[in-house]
């Protein structure tokens, strides 16, 4: 596999040619947000935080779907990066209805620290206050769907890893919304396997455990690292650690 | 089918023409059915009937002939006279004093030198309302297929790719890539499974013009397919087109069956080693099906929703292989390319922007239809000679060119050549071909609306900028429509197109903002008055000092 080196914000980096930029951005301790990414996962490039900019290219690229180029000159964090960054953090604090002091997750949201990191003090649009469902006929979890930001995380996670399929998208544009099997209450749906794996890669309070408290619910997404790579080599039991 | 089976077939046919001493042409496409040429048709039978003229004049349902705000329309093909609004009356009356009486009916004639008809160059549309689309027999008759024969017969592959380059076609679709180019890509892709895909979605509100080479010539466009094929080395084709066009999907079916029966689709095409079938995927009717990776999710069956590119379809298209996706008219550019020659073709138009376009003429303007014309011919001779101006002595405004994507180009720009590069520079675009046409009594930012509250409909949600960014223009310009809006409003309007713009994933969101920006850029004064008026104050004047 070539070895390509190339800039990112002006230093020296290398990473192999089927890696992402984000991938290596990562290696090289550079930061980019992201939302609909999540590693583990394939990637769809929808949420469009991870923009980044390419010396000489007009388009903005995003960096959890784009391929390194020998000798290009990327940037990860300008000016007006960091402007769209916050709008698109703003559009979709505008689009749900998140109301996080009641919130199960709050404090461990992957929303709040984007609102964090892109310092966003206030929301310049109308919120939308759309009329979303709450679906709570699982018996062990919630679906609250004014609280999804359609990253569609839950979806791939349950066709991808799971195999099951049970989630996908109804509608389109701001109609948009996660369905259980064919559109139906959650707890009747049969290809769900219980296996909570949507519930563990949503990066909001939209699924969550029953049983949880306002700020009780902390996302582990370890597990997921693990599956993924005992797929790939097929070995599924941890080896021993090392030494000690 | 052999090569000379082909000729003897074209000439069989041209016997059986020529027996007839006439033959009247009625429009059948859609236009004019929904003014009722059933019953021109069935007036012209009657008619003919009645004169017991039955074996001497023969009555061909055809294509669109183009002036579909006219319609019903006919033209006697022997001596070319083009008749409007030709209602069963009327029909019987030219059999009595045209046909029988051998003068022409006056009032119902329409002056095929004017301006509508003479300042047009077809290429694309020259067999379109001249035969009858249900049969292959009439295709064949005036020189169809003999470009598949040419190519397979006659030329390499890499000959047919360099003709098609040679020829500077761009595509038809909207983006205008060059053609030759994408098919050397995919021909040079490693896969033995190759496809090509006929884009035949047509989306944007006021465009017809691919529903109608489709019903009026559909041979035309599977010809294309199949030198596509053979060039890219695919044995596999789809035209993906909508529900919405019943007589397109109808007349294709018909086509295909009697393509395959004659051998010129299937397998061992002229006796080659080439092989190519054609089915049909109809689409639901989304905007954003015609884009070409939320089209290729479609035919799988899988919802539409665009991917990131790169990869592109043509390395990397349906089922993983690599795949050619043409638009509608732009493959019916190959058939008179590959017959002709590329350096034939790359003389029509402009060095960048070659050969011919369709565009649908609509709103405030004289004669809404359908026109070829050159590339490069000036926006003023397109409305105001072939369209005839607006009606009523209305000033001429603004004409919406690209449709949603586009944008409008206002009356200082009316000498604009029409090429892809100067629709670009003025921040609109050539799209599929749509031309609305608005005159003084249209409201800007109304029309901007109009293509905003489209987009936020039509956009598929995947991505944030396209799914809120969209629905938040579209309140924005609602609230400057209500007189609501103030300076700040307008400030983030722009603020936020420009965003949605450079941010969204693919061609919708990318290019949802441009209504908005260009009649900002051109009319913003019309966006000014709808501003809140803001309370005027003045400081009050110091009291007069008592002492
Ligand atoms: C939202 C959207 C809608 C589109 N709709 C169409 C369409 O209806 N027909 C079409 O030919 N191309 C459409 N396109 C362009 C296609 O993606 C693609 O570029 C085209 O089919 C390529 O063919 P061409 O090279 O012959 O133009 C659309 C693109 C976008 C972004
Ligand atoms: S439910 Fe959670 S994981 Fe699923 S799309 Fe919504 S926010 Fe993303
Ligand atoms: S730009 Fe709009 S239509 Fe295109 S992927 Fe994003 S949401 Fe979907
Ligand atoms: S993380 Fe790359 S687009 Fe969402």
């Amino acid at each position: 596999m070539p070895i390509l080196t190339f800039a990112m914000n002006g230093h020296q980096v290398s990473g192999h040619d089927d890696e992402t930029l984000l991938q290596i951005a990562r290696q090289h301790g550079i930061h980019i947000p992201t939302l609909c990414h999540l590693d583990g996962l394939s990637d769809i490039g929808a949420c469009r935080l991870c923009l980044v900019e390419i010396e000489g290219q007009d388009k903005l690229v995003a960096a959890c779907v784009t391929k390194p180029q020998e000798g290009m000159s990327v940037h990860t964090d300008t000016e007006r990066l960091q402007r769209y960054r916050r709008t698109i953090v703003e559009l979709l604090a505008s689009e749900g209805n998140h109301q996080c002091a009641v919130c199960v997750v709050n404090e461990h949201c992957q929303l709040q620290d984007l609102a964090y990191a892109v310092e966003l003090q206030y929301v310049r649009f109308p919120y939308l206050y759309p009329k979303r469902t709450l679906d709570a006929t699982h018996k062990d979890f919630v679906m609250d769907r004014n609280r999804c930001v359609l990253c569609s995380r839950c979806i791939r996670v349950c066709h991808e890893v799971e195999g099951a399929h049970t989630w996908d998208t109804a509608g389109r544009s701001f109609h948009c919304t996660i369905m259980a099997d064919m559109d139906q209450p959650w707890g009747t749906a049969a290809s769900c396997t219980s296996c909570g794996k949507c519930v563990w890669v949503c990066p909001t309070g939209a699924l969550f455990e029953k049983g949880q408290t306002v700020a009780e619910m902390e996302k582990h997404r370890d597990f997921l690292k693990y599956i993924v790579t005992a797929r790939r080599t097929g070995e599924w039991i941890a080896e021993e650690e090392e030494g000690e | 089918m052999t090569l000379e089976e082909l000729h003897q077939l074209a000439e069989k046919e041209r016997g059986r023409q020529q027996a007839f001493t006439n033959r009247v042409l009625v429009c059948s496409s859609t236009g004019c059915i929904a003014c009722n040429s059933g019953m021109t048709r069935d007036g012209f039978i009657t008619a003919i009937k009645e004169h017991d003229l039955e074996n001497e004049i023969e009555v061909v349902g055809t294509g669109c002939m183009g002036l579909c705000a006219l319609g019903p329309l006919a033209l006697i093909e022997g001596d070319g006279r083009l008749y409007r609004n030709v209602d069963g009356s009327v029909a019987s009356a030219i059999v009595a004093r045209h046909i029988v009486g051998g003068e022409v009916v006056d009032d119902n004639m329409l002056d095929t030198d004017d301006p509508f008809f003479a300042s047009q160059m077809k290429i694309v549309l020259e067999h379109c309302g001249r035969i009858d689309p249900g049969r292959i027999e009439e295709y064949i008759a005036v020189g169809g297929y003999s470009a598949l024969a040419k190519a397979i017969t006659e030329m390499k592959p890499e000959e047919v790719i360099e003709e098609i380059r040679k020829s500077g076609l761009r595509g038809r679709g909207g983006a205008g890539y060059p053609t030759g180019l994408k098919w050397d890509v995919s021909r040079k892709a490693p896969g033995d499974q190759k496809y090509v895909i006929c884009n035949g979605d047509e989306g944007d509100p006021g465009a017809y013009m691919d529903r109608n080479v489709l019903e009026s010539d559909p041979h035309r466009v599977l010809e294309g397919m199949a030198i596509a094929a053979y060039a890219v080395g695919a044995n596999q084709g789809y035209i993906y087109t909508r529900a919405e066009y019943p007589l397109a999907i109808e007349r294709l079916k018909v086509a295909i069956k009697q393509a395959e029966k004659h051998g010129l689709l299937g397998n061992r095409i002229f006796e080659s080693h080439f092989n190519f079938r054609i089915d049909m995927r109809i689409g639901a009717g989304a905007f954003v099906c015609g884009e070409e990776t939320a089209l290729l999710r479609s035919i799988k069956g899988r919802r539409g929703r665009p991917r990131p590119r790169p990869p592109y379809p043509s390395e990397n298209g349906l089922f993983g292989a690599p795949t050619v996706i043409n638009n509608v008219e732009t493959l019916a550019n190959i058939a008179p390319i590959i017959d002709r020659s590329g350096a034939w073709f790359a003389g029509i138009g402009t060095p960048n922007s070659t050969g011919t376009k369709i565009f649908a003429l609509t709103g405030k303007i004289e004669h809404t239809g359908l026109i070829e014309v050159p590339m490069g011919i000036p926006l003023r001779e397109i409305i105001f000679d072939i369209g005839g101006g607006t009606p009523d002595g209305t000033e001429f405004k603004a004409v919406q060119t690209g449709g949603p994507s586009g944008g409008c180009v206002p009356k200082e720009h009316l000498d604009l050549p029409v090429d892809y590069e100067s629709l670009k520079a003025v921040g609109s675009m050539m799209g599929s071909g749509g031309m609305i046409v608005m005159d003084s009594d249209s409201e800007m930012v109304d029309v901007a609306k109009f293509f905003m509250e489209f987009c936020v409909e039509e956009s598929c949600g995947k991505c944030i900028p396209c799914r809120v960014g969209t629905r938040h223009l579209h309140l924005l310009l609602e609230k400057i429509t209500r007189g609501e809006a103030t300076a700040d409003d307008v400030a983030l309007l722009e603020e936020l197109c420009i965003m949605v713009k450079e941010t969204s994933l693919c061609g919708l969101g990318q290019s949802a903002p441009n209504p908005v920006l260009s009649t900002l850029r051109f009319f913003r004064e019309e966006y000014d008055e709808l501003l809140k008026p803001v309370l005027g104050y003045e400081p009050s004047k110091p009291e007069a000092d008592p002492s």
